[in-house]
């Protein structure tokens, strides 16, 4: 099963590399993983995007826990909570396909970040399901190319 | 008033205590032998990296302080990672200072540049690089609050050179506050009442110890537990000493070299008291048969440990000597009761170590390396602290001689290196000058390592080093005779120097012994003397370690003997696939 972990670690240099080297060394896979500062400058938020059945996740948690830098780790899925990810699509404008670009684009409230001679870039925010059905629409219509963000996930209210 | 990086970290080593420091200079450190030249602190000069490393887990395992190492940058680093990995697997408490190129010149593949944060990153429990000379302080002393504390384990801090060189004010130590680590010591009451109420209905109990009741110092309430109860008592390897070897309840190590009867106690046993222990596979044989009728209680300070192999009941996480404090509570009172009730259980036991007690064949041609073992075992009255290298030579030093005090066995149990004895030997010498320290070795093994020989002869550490002489790769050659049609591929040793010879050559002092009744008479001799000593024991060529489990069996199925198979199945080509080692 897919999991969303939220990870609160020491913004520091080489943190990343451990908890990356953790995941390889002990045979986890990362889906997606993103990293930025909160509030608090010295303390960077990751969430990661992984799979495993209970017994991974367990491991995951725990193996995470013991590294000196991190601070908080939260299962995300075991909560209530909201999760985004940013797509950026670069499509083809051709006249016949105009239209149908822009009725995809209005429907997923895509924003136009970009326009190019023969193509328009297109952002967009959502969950999972929400970008996979964006790009099932945009691709006959010719995607150049596109680029994912991770997923990032927030708690919907104060949780211990 | 300022200090020089150099300074600083020779005055926080010694406010951390720090008495000895084992370690090879280079470039990059040079500012650092500087101060030490005038320092209180002892340096020894290991003759390779790797023997500072050993020599520094060995004075830690024997002392139970910090071990400290050091080398310069580049190979002198990564000479030091073998030793790293073996504190790492063993969670012992080294702390690693490395030199590093110039923070200017660092990731332009400098003059022995290596990223040895990086390279060392999955086999330690933390690691820093100083780029600044005033966290330095702050950096030494949190290095070593974290190799000692929760499940402890190497620490590495990189120091580029300028930062040694770098001036600033010196402060003194602060309590260490890192918010990320925060040991849980203290069980969970809840648990540890459940934990009491197991083993107060459990009808065959076992205690299943290992190298956490050493590290926590808890030695004395494992016996008082395992007394008030009546619980038989196994170790694992690295908790040997942990609980006396002669004590009437002790059964043995378990495992693959386990004893008959630990092994089928444990398998047989309906609650397992796990205590400080990781159900290593070389523990538990087939995972899925290990005691598979049993409440398993484990008490571990590493949570990760817990329900990592074997599925947990009761897990209790917390500092092992607090925690089994807490459960003596529980159940003490109304004492006296555990012995009749226990009477069935450790008769069965008893049954079974005499059925099959620990033994090989005596000679009086050729000497038997279990015999030599026994008479090391003898003279020294289970006093002295014995290494070993790995192979034979390890399971034969872990089941001839009885270890009534902890740490007394420094073995790397985790990784299996070969060449730790001879090193950690002179750290544990370092440590307890008042102790004789052995190093139980191979004749493949003491190979690996033994330019510290003349470590030994140059510090006067009267270190002894008994070779069983075996001209074999011997625990290979006992893999290949069982699993591989007896085709001793690169495992026989037959071409080999003069023991006795290279022991002099370094200004030791050695012996050449071939037959049994020079044994006792030899052994009396070194033992007594103040010299480095080399001792090679030419014994029975193809003695094999039994009992043994092959890989992916039940430690139920042992192998008790050439031509005594327990084991009648054949072990199939699948379980080849499974041998590691
Ligand atoms: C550094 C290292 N290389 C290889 C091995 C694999 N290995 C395990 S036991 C062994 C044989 C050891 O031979 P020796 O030291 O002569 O001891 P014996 O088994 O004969 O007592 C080997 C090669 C190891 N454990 N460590």
């Amino acid at each position: 099963m897919r999991h969303t972990i939220s990870v609160l670690v020491e913004n520091k240099f080489g943190v990343l590399a451990r908890i990356a080297g953790l995941f390889s060394g002990r045979g986890y896979n990362i889906e997606s993983l993103s990293v930025a500062p909160t509030l608090d400058p010295t303390v960077s938020r990751m969430t990661i995007v992984t799979s495993g059945d209970d017994r991974v996740l367990e491991q995951i948690n725990k193996q995470l826990n013991k590294l000196i830098d991190v601070i908080k780790v939260w299962d995300v899925t075991q909560k209530e909570f909201v999760d985004r990810e940013l797509v950026l699509v670069r499509v083809e404008v051709s006249k016949d396909k105009r239209d149908e670009l822009f009725r995809v684009a209005e429907r997923f409230e895509a924003r136009i970040a970009d326009v190019g001679e023969r193509s328009v870039t297109l952002e967009a925010t959502g969950d999972e399901a929400r970008i996979e059905d964006l790009i099932r629409l945009l691709k006959p219509l010719g995607i150049r190319e596109f680029v994912r963000s991770g997923r990032v996930a927030i708690l919907k209210s104060e949780q211990k | 008033m300022e200090k020089t990086g150099a300074e600083i970290l020779v005055q926080s080593l010694q406010e951390e205590g720090v008495e000895v420091l084992f370690g090879f200079p280079g470039g990059v450190v040079l500012n650092i032998y500087d101060v030490l030249f005038d320092s209180e602190i002892r340096h020894v000069l290991t003759r390779h990296e790797q023997g500072a490393a050993h020599a520094a887990d060995g004075y830690a395992r024997a002392t139970g302080r910090v071990g400290v190492c050091m080398s310069t940058s580049g190979p002198g680093a990564t000479n030091l990672v073998t030793g790293i990995a073996t504190a790492y697997m063993d969670s012992i408490p080294i702390v690693a200072l490395t030199g590093q190129v110039t923070t200017a010149l660092i990731g332009g593949d400098a003059f022995q540049e290596a990223d040895i944060v990086g390279i060392t990153r999955p086999i330690t429990k933390h690691s820093y690089l100083v780029k600044d000379v005033a966290d330095l302080d702050r950096i030494v002393h949190e290095a070593f609050h974290i190799a000692r504390t929760g499940r402890p384990g190497p620490v590495l801090v990189d120091l580029p050179k300028d930062v040694t060189s770098a001036r600033t004010v010196h402060h003194k130590p602060q309590p260490v506050e890192l918010r990320g680590y925060r040991p849980n010591l203290k069980g969970n009451p809840k648990q540890v009442k459940l934990a009491a109420e197991a083993i107060r209905k459990a009808t065959r109990p076992v205690i299943y110890a290992g190298g956490g009741v050493i590290l926590s110092g808890a030695s004395e309430e494992l016996i008082r537990l395992a007394e008030l109860i009546q619980i038989p008592v196994t170790l694992t390897l690295l908790g040997l000493g942990g609980f006396p070897g002669t004590h009437e309840l002790f059964l043995g190590m378990l495992g693959m070299h386990g004893t008959y009867a630990a092994n089928l106690a444990v398998s047989d046993s309906d609650l397992i008291l796990a205590i400080g222990a990781r159900f290593d596979d070389r523990v538990t044989g087939k995972i899925e048969e290990f005691a598979s009728n049993a409440t398993v209680v484990h008490i571990d300070i590493d949570p990760s440990a817990i329900s990592k192999n074997v599925q947990v009941d009761i897990p209790i996480v917390g500092d092992v000597k607090l925690v089994l404090k807490e459960l003596l509570k529980e159940l003490s009172g109304g004492s006296g009761q555990w012995v009749k009730v226990r009477e069935r259980w450790l008769k069965q036991v008893r049954a079974w170590a005499e059925e099959h007690p620990l033994s090989y064949t005596p000679s009086k041609k050729k000497i038997k390396p279990q015999f030599v073992v026994e008479k090391v075992f003898e003279l020294t009255k289970g006093e002295a602290i014995i290494t070993t290298e790995v192979g034979q030579n390890q399971m034969w030093a872990a089941h001839y001689y009885k270890f009534n005090r902890p740490r007394s066995f420094l073995s790397s149990g985790g990784l299996g290196t070969m060449g730790y004895g001879l090193p950690a030997a002179i750290g544990a010498q370092m440590g307890c000058p008042d102790r004789r320290v052995i190093d139980i070795a191979g004749d493949g093994s003491i190979q690996m390592n033994i330019q510290e020989l003349c470590t030994a002869v140059q510090y006067r550490l009267p270190v002894k080093v008994v070779i069983l002489n075996n001209q074999f790769l011997g625990m290979v050659r006992q893999w290949q005779e069982i699993f591989y049609h007896q085709r001793y591929s690169q495992s026989c040793l037959a071409t080999a120097p003069n023991f006795q010879k290279v022991a002099e050559a370094f200004g030791a002092k050695g012996y050449t012994l071939t037959h049994p009744d020079q044994v006792e008479p030899a052994l009396k001799e070194a033992l007594a003397s103040d010299e480095t000593c080399v001792l090679d024991f030419h014994v029975d060529r193809e003695e094999n370690v039994y009992p043994m489990v092959p890989p992916g069996h039940s430690i139920r199925d042992m192998l008790l003997g050439r031509g005594k198979k327990e084991v009648e199945k054949k072990v199939s080509i699948a379980d080849r696939d499974k041998i590691t080692g």
